[in-house]
């Protein structure tokens, strides 16, 4: 599909930008000039965006993910003009609303209503433009019996939603909102919710949302790009900004495996000790899968005793919570062969989409009782290795084993 | 050039309602939480007046005998606060402001402006009682009121040219907070505000006048002493109009807030893209 230039509403064009950061703390007259006379330049550069080009059309919902430090936040703030870019150039048409952050101006000792209209000045509305807002906003933020009251008497989520209300409620074109959506209890959640789906349709209105959350992003996105290191990775598809993204993210857990984690007072790490110094799973395959893949990993231990062990892996569901699969205890052998591997392949057929953990403990017979196991050590959140399954089929989001796996009966109504 | 013409209307119409919500927030805020609210504007320079009339007329005798002295000290009081709370908070403003500049762009001048602007109207309150006061003072009020709005314009003009300067150092240098409350106390004694100018020109036969002219050029000694001129006493109050005989020496004040302005106003735009990223 081929857009008209009339129909852009944002063009970034080769942007770049770099930030001073003072090696030392320069804020003042004395080292000023101390660095002057020295001749040090008292900052080193820092690259944070690189040559970032992408347009946005009227009427798209842009996500923007990566992850930490990635240089979102900077793009945004360029975007809404806060900075300036080193190299490149943006342009946008249309009215620009930016949220970086809600509730800008807001003051304490001023009262809901003049907050509204300072804020709303902020954001560019007179105040004739406000007042036609005014009741919308004040009925959207359900504190109609609270705005002549000081701000500071609101409880913080009262005052997110006064802010969140100006922000969906400003008349803009283009609104560049900054991970805003976690906002509110249930009920105003489900408003912001129908909101931004209501948003989504109205081809007038353009939404630049960075998050943090793949769902938001698969839910109201029509685009997404995503940045790594100040660079687009992804740029247009938002099934594959959000899946990469979720990607580098378990990558990051992975590969920390390496590490093992902080050393406890035992001289190793969390859940390892002198008698196992070495358990840990590691992916052996991708690690963002679909539900006909399996997931491959190898666990690697070591068991220093010379006496019989057991292992058992169990699977985490790191969203929905629980543990929907557990190993059982396998017997391994007796200790004592130096640093040993096992490969394991999970087949992923029943489940749906998720994020999963797979931790592993190694066990002994317990003197006791025969028929049990005591554990003696286990893969901390460093050790341990995670997955996620990703499909696009209907139904795959909600619960956590797919229609097919239970396959469950039924006949036809009759009166009871 | 029609594009080009709306884009100005439109980036000036968000100035205006900017900068007409923040002096009016501004203003709120000032005297929130005090008793007396607004009336300290009033009674502030009123009460210092009467600290200074008490130890420089009344014990250090500093007067130039003429009746109408007390208020000239009080219209001078009120012009000199005008300047050095312009200036103060005008310096602070961007970065009082700065929480809001790294989160929305907007013309960064209009945080200097609304500082001074704020001052601006607690000096028309003072004024006010100025002229309620010279009404029972021997104040000489004459046709020449009408020089008095030019004369603080100047004022004005000088306050928001200092300000911008102070503003941008200050961005990168907090010493100017130190610095210049120094600069504001020197200048307020190089300024005739509790003495009068006579009393220079008489402490050395030969060099007094000198000096005394020289003590005009400073643009905010000039400006203040012609507001008292031409509100208060025409007759008991010399200016640079009235004590120096050449008209290019006689404007030298009002090229030197020109000069200030402009600097100020060059050096501001040049850096205020910067300060999201410094604050």
């Amino acid at each position: 599909m081929t857009h008209q230039d009339s129909d852009i509403a944002l063009r970034v064009d080769h942007v770049s930008k770099s930030f001073r950061l003072p090696t030392e703390q320069a804020s003042g007259l004395k080292q000023a000039v101390i660095n002057w006379t020295r001749g040090i330049k008292g900052y080193r550069d820092q690259e944070v965006l690189k040559d970032i080009s992408f347009t946005v059309h009227k009427g798209d919902f842009l996500g923007i993910v990566g992850r930490n430090g990635s240089g979102k936040s900077t793009l945004l703030k360029l975007i809404s003009g806060i900075y300036t870019p080193n190299s490149g150039s943006i342009q946008v048409h249309g009215k620009l609303v930016p949220f970086i952050e809600l509730g800008v101006g807001f003051n304490p000792e001023l009262t809901g209503r003049e907050n509204v209209f300072l804020n709303g000045a902020l954001l560019g509305f007179s105040e004739k433009e406000v007042e036609a807002m005014y009741d919308d906003i004040v009925e959207f933020a359900e504190l109609e019996d609270f705005m002549d009251q000081k701000l500071k008497n609101y409880s913080s989520g009262m005052q997110v939603r006064l802010a969140f209300s100006v922000a969906i409620k400003a008349q803009g074109d283009i609104l560049v909102l900054d991970e805003v959506l976690a906002v509110g209890d249930e009920a105003f959640q489900t408003k912001c919710n129908n909101f931004f789906n209501e948003i989504k349709k109205d081809r007038s209105k353009t939404v630049i949302l960075v998050t943090h959350s793949m769902e938001s992003v698969k839910k109201y996105c029509n685009k997404a790009i995503l940045i790594r290191d100040g660079r687009i990775i992804v740029n247009g598809d938002k099934d594959e900004a959000a899946n990469l993204y979720t990607q580098e993210n378990l990558e990051s857990l992975n590969s920390k495996s390496g590490k093992q984690g902080k050393i406890g007072t035992n001289g190793h790490p969390k859940g390892l000790n002198d008698t196992v110094p070495l358990l840990r799973c590691v992916p052996q395959s991708k690690v963002v899968l679909t539900s006909q893949e399996s997931f491959e990993f190898d666990v690697e231990y070591e068991f220093t005793k010379q006496e019989p062990f057991f292992m058992a892996l169990s699977m985490l569901d790191a969203r929905r919570g629980g543990i929907p699969y557990d190993s059982g205890t396998m017997k391994m052998g007796v200790g004592g062969q130096g640093r040993q591997k096992m490969h394991f392949s999970l087949p992923l057929r029943m489940f749906n989409n998720g994020n999963y953990q797979i931790t592993a403990s190694l066990r002994v017979k317990d003197p006791a009782d025969e028929d049990h196991t005591n554990m003696v050590a286990f893969t901390n959140e460093e050790n341990s290795c995670s997955f996620s399954i990703r499909e696009d089929a209907k139904g795959t989001d909600y619960a956590l084993l797919k229609y097919a796996a239970v396959d469950m009966k039924h006949d036809g109504p009759h009166g009871i | 050039m029609e594009q080009i013409k709306e884009r100005l209307v439109s980036r000036y119409r968000y100035s205006w309602i900017l900068l007409k919500e923040l002096v009016k927030t501004d203003f709120k805020l000032r005297y929130e939480g005090s008793w007396l609210g607004v009336a300290w504007s009033v009674l502030k320079p009123l009460m210092l007046f009467a600290v200074m009339y008490v130890v420089f007329v009344r014990f250090l005798k500093f007067s130039d005998g003429t009746p109408t002295y007390p208020i000239v000290l009080l219209c001078g009081i009120s012009l000199w606060n005008f300047f050095s709370e312009a200036t103060t908070m005008g310096m602070q403003s961007v970065v009082t402001k700065g929480d809001i500049l790294r989160k929305i762009n907007f013309p960064k001048y209009i945080t200097v402006v609304a500082a001074t602007v704020g001052s601006l109207i607690s000096l028309a309150i003072n004024m006010v009682v100025v002229i309620i006061f010279g009404l029972f003072s021997h104040a000489h009020f004459t046709w020449r009121i009408v020089f008095v709005f030019l004369n603080i314009g100047e004022l004005y003009v000088l306050a928001l040219g200092v300000s911008m300067i102070l503003a941008t150092l200050y961005v990168w240098f907090r010493d100017m907070q130190h610095i210049w409350e120094v600069v504001l106390q020197a200048l307020f004694y190089a300024v005739p505000i509790i003495y009068p100018i006579t009393m220079i020109e008489q402490m050395s036969p030969e060099h007094g006048k000198t000096i005394a002219k020289l003590m005009l050029m400073n643009p905010a000694a000039q400006s203040i002493m012609d507001v008292r001129h031409n509100l208060i006493s025409p007759e008991n109050v010399p200016t640079v109009w009235t004590m120096v005989n050449s008209w290019y020496i006689q404007i030298i004040p009002i090229l030197i807030t020109v000069v200030i302005f402009g600097i100020g106003f060059s050096l501001f735009r040049r850096y205020n893209y910067k300060f999201a990223e410094i604050l």
